[in-house]
């Protein structure tokens, strides 16, 4: 038995490659919360009624994807070039952490302060990205590790700054930094709920990295890397430019990701203000075999597990921890849902 | 700052950098036996996790310490045998398939702990390792309570160090694995089995790794609570490629960074002043210096992360 890589990969396979994974993820899991003690499909029931079973869940499950799907578009565009950045979660603190600084005191009416602090916020996150790619074009220091360090550095940084200069003296208990001017709160999408036009903004985002990737000649380069980087740079692409507007690229959307969520849901910073968003975008990705639109898809995915599961707990007492579990099963099970993609058994 | 000077003189910080180093002795010699042979484990972060959850578990259900860190290094092994399967037989991308091992090792762990521990308002604690007092030699002024005051686990990662370097520069199954690591064609056409040697190094590099997460609830500590491996993995896959691959060479990068960690909390207490989080941030900080420093002279092993296929070069 062997494997033969497809000449043509069908249409269906492509779409029913995470539909399985997913499929096999769950099936894994319910052994888990069988262990618990509960009946799996009672669990799974009230985990979709947790996440879509109202207007309300529903809204707070694409509040809970709107910075999904950015970090997950992070991830897809570094990991299309093979620049492994691990460093979503750093990004997004850096983003969100810079875009409360300057919109706390920014003079500016709030639909010209909106856009500024979005830029602002990009910026952050590009730059701390671009420090592990120059690292790794001029030293060769593996980004990986780069990237994940500066994760914890970034949140201790964080934590720093939110306990001394942008502490917020009216924020009781937990520290918080101060929040955005009110002038520059993204507007509510549905008035009354916690979501906001920042999805907009996301899926907008989704759009405009699938133009780039598709259209122009910049995303045609940086595919060409990512799939064959020797005969790319025999064509005449330039590798490390490539590779660093890659790092520009995804370390913006995963910044962005940082500011909408401040823009959009908390106002301030905290050190808690992101449950892994930066990790799971990795899944994210993967989920959507790296492409643009199908990381709106699995982000609310991936959303309606981890809002569901919240909900699932109480009603069940199974661990909330269910959800990362879910999460973390569907990423291995889509690595190898891929393979069959792009290879297919012979015996 | 004459203060920050004196704490060298203390024989307590030079005993904490041997209890710092022992879970990152552990995890860079786990890190280390993959990598040689061709296999990088983004794994360890929490494959350490897991070896933490379970090692503690086992000595709370009842279990005698030792038998702690022999489940804690069958937990290691059994998510190390996943990632193996992952990106050998099959040859996943290893980075992809280590970051997820990563994120279902400590999901798996904390569902289970949550599942099978009551958790008050305080974690429940167990009776971890006692520092042994070695007859005589414990004696020894200075040196005596820096080396021969430590727990056994201690012990047992300076000795790991002793035969993982042996194992591989001294013996046929040394060569082998390393062999695999730089070329994999070759160790087929001498008659071994490449993906059999990586799936063995991989296991026992996370069965290592699970040890040293162990380390840290049963000696180190005496209870289990999320993120408490805190990075201490992504450490270890720098110390390798600051360690050039060898065993040696990984037990001093361990020992210098565990010595600017056990530093670092001391400090925080002699200097006021100073936010403590500048101080945490340094081994992170240090970590990367270090990286940069020796990047350029790695000697990485030459089929790190290329799968390997019979036939397919």
């Amino acid at each position: 038995m062997r494997l033969e890589r497809r000449s043509d990969v069908p249409l269906r396979i492509i779409i029913f490659a995470p539909l399985m994974a997913v499929l096999v993820a769950l099936l894994i899991a319910a052994f888990l919360i069988a262990a618990a003690g509960v009946n799996p499909l009672t669990a799974y029931v009230e985990l979709l009624r947790g996440a879509l079973g109202s207007r309300l869940a529903i809204t707070e499950m694409f509040t809970r994807a709107t910075p999904l799907i950015l970090t997950g578009l992070a991830v897809a565009v570094a990991f299309r070039a093979r620049l492994w950045n691990i460093g979503g979660e750093g990004q997004f603190f850096m983003g969100a952490l810079v875009t409360a600084w300057i919109g706390h005191s920014l003079a500016l009416p709030g639909v010209l302060g909106i856009p500024v602090l979005m830029v602002a916020g990009m910026a952050a996150g590009a730059a701390l990205l671009a420090g592990p790619a120059y690292l790794r074009l001029r030293f060769g220091v593996d980004e990986v590790v780069t990237t994940l360090l500066l994760n914890f550095i970034v949140i201790l940084f964080v934590g720093l700054m939110i306990e001394g200069p942008l502490r917020d003296p009216l924020a009781f208990g937990w520290p918080s930094s101060v929040p955005v001017d009110r002038d520059f709160r993204l507007p509510d999408l549905i008035p009354g709920t916690r979501l906001h036009t920042g999805l907009l903004f996301a899926i907008a985002a989704a759009g405009a990295v699938w133009l780039i990737f598709a259209r122009t000649v910049f995303g045609f380069e940086t595919r060409a890397a990512g799939l064959n980087p020797t005969a790319a740079a025999f064509a005449g692409v330039s590798l490390p430019r490539t590779l660093m507007g890659v790092a520009l690229l995804s370390g913006a959307l995963a910044g962005l990701a940082g500011s909408v969520e401040v823009l959009g849901v908390t106002a301030g910073v905290t050190t808690t203000m992101s449950p892994g968003f930066g990790y799971a975008g990795i899944v994210v990705a993967m989920l959507a075999a790296l492409h643009p639109a199908g990381v709106v898809a699995s982000a609310t995915f991936v959303a309606t597990v981890f809002v569901g599961a919240d909900a699932m707990s109480r009603a069940t007492g199974v661990p909330s921890f269910i959800a990362d579990v879910i999460v973390a099963l569907c990423l291995l099970t889509m690595i190898v849902a891929l393979l069959f993609t792009t290879y297919r058994v012979r015996r | 700052m004459i203060e920050a000077i004196e704490l060298l003189w203390n024989t307590n910080l030079w005993a904490a950098v041997l209890r710092i180093a022992t879970p990152l002795i552990f995890g860079v010699l786990g890190a280390l036996l993959c990598e040689r042979a061709g296999v990088l484990n983004l794994g360890i972060e929490g494959i350490m996790t897991m070896g933490a959850m379970t090692g503690w578990l086992t000595v709370y259900l009842g279990g005698d310490l030792w038998v702690g860190l022999s489940v804690a290094a069958l937990a290691g092994g059994l998510m190390g045998l996943l990632h193996a399967g992952l990106t050998v037989p099959l040859g996943l991308s290893q980075h992809v398939s280590g970051l997820g091992i990563t994120l279902l090792a400590s999901a798996l762990s904390y569902y289970l702990y949550r599942l099978i521990v009551e958790v008050g308002d305080l974690p429940p604690t167990i009776e971890p390792f006692r520092p042994l007092d070695i007859p005589l030699l414990s004696d020894i002024p200075i040196l005596g309570p820096i080396l021969f005051s430590q727990t056994m686990p201690t012990y047992l990662a300076l000795l790991s160090v002793a035969v993982i370097a042996y194992v591989l520069a001294r013996t046929p199954l040394g060569l082998a694995i390393r062999m695999t690591g730089e070329n994999p064609h070759a160790v087929d056409a001498q008659g071994l089995n490449p993906m059999r040697i990586r799936i063995g190094a991989v296991v026992a590099g996370s069965a290592l790794m699970g040890v040293g997460g162990a380390f840290l609830t049963t000696a180190a500590f005496n209870s289990f609570f999320p993120e408490m491996v805190q990075g201490r993995g992504w450490i270890c896959i720098a110390l390798v490629v600051f360690a050039s691959w060898r065993p040696g060479k990984a037990l001093i990068g361990a020992l210098l960074f565990a010595f600017f960690d056990a530093y670092q909390l001391r400090l925080q207490t002699a200097i006021d002043g100073v936010p403590y989080q500048l101080f945490l941030m340094a081994p992170y900080v240090l970590s990367i210096v270090a990286l940069i420093l020796v990047a350029r002279r790695a000697e990485v092993p030459a089929a790190l992360m290329a799968p390997y296929r019979r036939g397919e070069r």
